[in-house]
């Protein structure tokens, strides 16, 4: 194998231009193409089934499910669900599988009956159906979307096992479409000296959260749509506020008021949740941007490694504060690094997706990736992130995450 | 949906509103004062937003126990939910305890969050004077007043909550 030149970093990390340039074939097992050009596998001797309404995976795709529900006792609606990133590529993450975070369950809204109303500090308190809301010029963007929550486990004295989705499951990554909340908001007129805008959504728990009337102005949107399609009830129907790069819980899903006021309403969920307690006893509040992060999805707990050889290091990279820039991957627990190569999409305050090739030599290995966003700040390790913080916190946690790959090829979650 | 019957309503006898920003159709809809009073559940941290009406803790313990024990624990302790007494003092130390009473920084913020979110399988259920009573039984646990103390628009926002100072902007 041509390989042996091509390492970029200790314990087996490859060039990232070696996918690209085709030069890892020789290193892949490839499949044994047929030598009778003729043959008929079963399912080309008949005509397949006949066209259908509506797609669904391959039966031979369905362990690929949202994963890890958690819920609170007896209430089956408070809780979360995540992406399985172990099992998916790319940038998109299909919407049946987007993670869930609910409060009080998913609403059934009928939609002619839902209203949008903005009022408070503005000029004209207006009202918005579905049906008006999809008459205004609509944008949409490429855009993940984090839990405060997401990897808090991660914080935790001892690693927790588990695969991927499990300690990193509640961030996925859409294309979003809706109408610019600063096109509405200026057609109510807000009001001088209105700072805030607190958002509730139509579900029991009539979720709130007050929001910078910045951020509304700048790059908030009502969403309508998510990857082509009507948002799916779990993920707002018929609307929710999407603030990208912002922590999930203040997109605020089923939009039903967003009220202009002088001062944020300190709700339960930003007071009581969602902000971060310090070792002295305060705590940081309206923390919203998410960190610069990167996770490995490929290999990751519970994907084994049967052979020695060249693997693909994958995964996925984000920054609430805009493009990914790079991504480094070290196999040696952070002691060399090699540059990975980023997927053709790198959109702001979007998930990007890295590789990097790395030949296994069956020995152990401990992988990790550090991801740089385009404002230079880096993907922080576990030790900076705790720094102040109280050992009970959990939120906005972006510290890098280790695998330990052991010489029989199991794949556990190490902090180094 | 009275109320969108209500706001539809007003829109016809008021027409839209000629406002339009350049960008959009300006397709929104006027919304009458009283629609909006009976949509806003918005409680601020000094009380504004609080409705009319008044309780007690000793009205509440009733209510407590009927509605909200089965998942919180009794006198707020020991549910399988969110415990929601105790913990004052704890929050600097390695088992920092969050509660209503521990953690929660205005005391108007608890009328808001029960009457909008609790009791959980059936929010709404409970009158303002009736949330106004449920809060003041919480409060009467964590110790922070007394069991006949009447609490109303005027008297909740006076509270004094331990950690009302415990919140800092800043980076994280
Ligand atoms: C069926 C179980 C159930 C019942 C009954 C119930 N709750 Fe809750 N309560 C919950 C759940 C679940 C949550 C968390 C919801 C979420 O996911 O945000 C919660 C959250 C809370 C919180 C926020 C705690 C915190 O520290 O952030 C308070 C306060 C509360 N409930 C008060 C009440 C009161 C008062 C009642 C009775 C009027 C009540 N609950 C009845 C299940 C219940």
């Amino acid at each position: 194998m041509p390989i042996g030149d091509d390492a970029v970093a200790g314990n087996g990390l490859l060039d990232r231009r070696l996918f690209l340039k085709g030069g890892l074939v020789g290193g892949l097992t490839l499949l044994s193409a047929s030598a009778h050009g003729v043959e008929r596998r079963d399912w080309m001797k008949t005509p397949g089934s006949s066209l259908s309404d509506e797609g669904i995976p391959s039966p031979h795709e369905s362990h690929v499910k949202r994963t890890s529900i958690r819920t609170a006792p007896g209430t089956s609606g408070s809780g979360i669900s995540s992406t399985p990133h172990e099992h998916l590529d790319g940038i998109i993450t299909p919407s049946r599988l987007h993670f869930e975070r609910h409060h009080s369950g998913i609403p059934e809204i009928r939609p002619d009956e839902h209203r949008l109303v903005i009022h408070g500090q503005v000029e004209r308190p207006l009202s918005f159906s579905l049906d008006s809301l999809a008459r205004y010029p609509t944008v949409s963007r490429i855009h993940f979307l984090e839990c405060a929550g997401n990897s808090g486990a991660l914080l935790m004295p001892k690693p927790i096992q588990g695969p991927c989705s499990s300690l990193h499951g509640l961030i996925s990554g859409s294309e979003w479409g809706g109408v610019p909340l600063s096109s509405l908001l200026n057609e109510a007129g807000v009001k001088s000296g209105a700072r805030w805008i607190l958002a509730e959504g139509a579900d029991s728990s009539v979720m709130s959260r007050s929001i910078p009337l910045d951020k509304a102005m700048d790059d908030a949107l009502v969403a309508l749509y998510q990857n082509g399609e009507r948002l799916r009830p779990a993920n707002g129907y018929p609307m929710r506020l999407f603030l990208p790069g912002w922590e999930g819980n203040t997109s605020v899903k089923w939009l039903r008021t967003l009220k202009v006021v002088d001062e944020p309403a300190m709700t339960r969920d930003e007071t009581s949740k969602y902000t971060d307690l310090q070792r002295d006893g305060s705590s940081k509040i309206f923390t919203f941007e998410m960190g610069v992060k990167s996770i490995i999805t490929k290999p990751s707990p519970g994907l084994q490694l049967h052979e020695v050889g060249v693997y693909p290091i994958s995964g996925i990279a984000w920054s609430g504060g805009g493009r990914i820039r790079r991504v480094d991957v070290s196999a040696d627990g952070g002691r060399s690094w090699g540059e990975a190569a980023l997927d053709e999409h790198v959109l702001p305050k979007s998930l990007t997706r890295f590789r990097i090739p790395w030949r296994w030599d069956g020995g152990p290995a401990v992988i990790l990736s550090r991801a740089t966003d385009e404002r230079g700040e880096v993907q922080p390790t576990r030790e900076t992130v705790l720094g102040a913080r109280s050992a009970a916190g959990f939120y906005h946690n972006n510290c890098m995450q280790a695998w330990r790959v052991d010489p029989e090829g199991t794949i556990t979650h190490v902090y180094i | 949906m009275s109320t969108f019957k209500g706001l539809v309503l007003a829109g016809l006898l008021l027409g839209s509103w000629a406002h339009a920003d350049e960008l959009g159709p300006g397709l929104g809809e006027p919304v009458s004062h009283r629609a909006l009073s009976e949509m806003d559940f918005t409680v601020l941290p000094n009380g504004d937003g609080l409705p009319a009406g008044q309780g007690t803790a000793l009205l509440g313990s009733a209510l407590y126990d009927q509605h909200c024990a089965s998942c919180h624990g009794e006198a707020g302790v020991g549910g399988a939910n969110a415990a929601l007494v105790g913990g004052v003092g704890s929050l600097d130390t390695d088992r920092p305890l969050k509660t209503v009473g521990s953690f929660w920084p205005y005391a108007p913020t608890i009328f808001d969050y029960v009457r909008r979110s609790m009791p959980y399988p059936s929010p709404g259920i409970l009158t303002d004077s009736e949330v106004y009573s449920v809060t003041a039984y919480l409060l009467f646990l964590n110790g922070m007043i007394k069991e006949d103390v009447v609490v109303s628009a005027t008297t909740l926002p006076r509270v004094n909550m331990p950690n009302r100072d415990g919140f800092v902007l800043g980076e994280r």
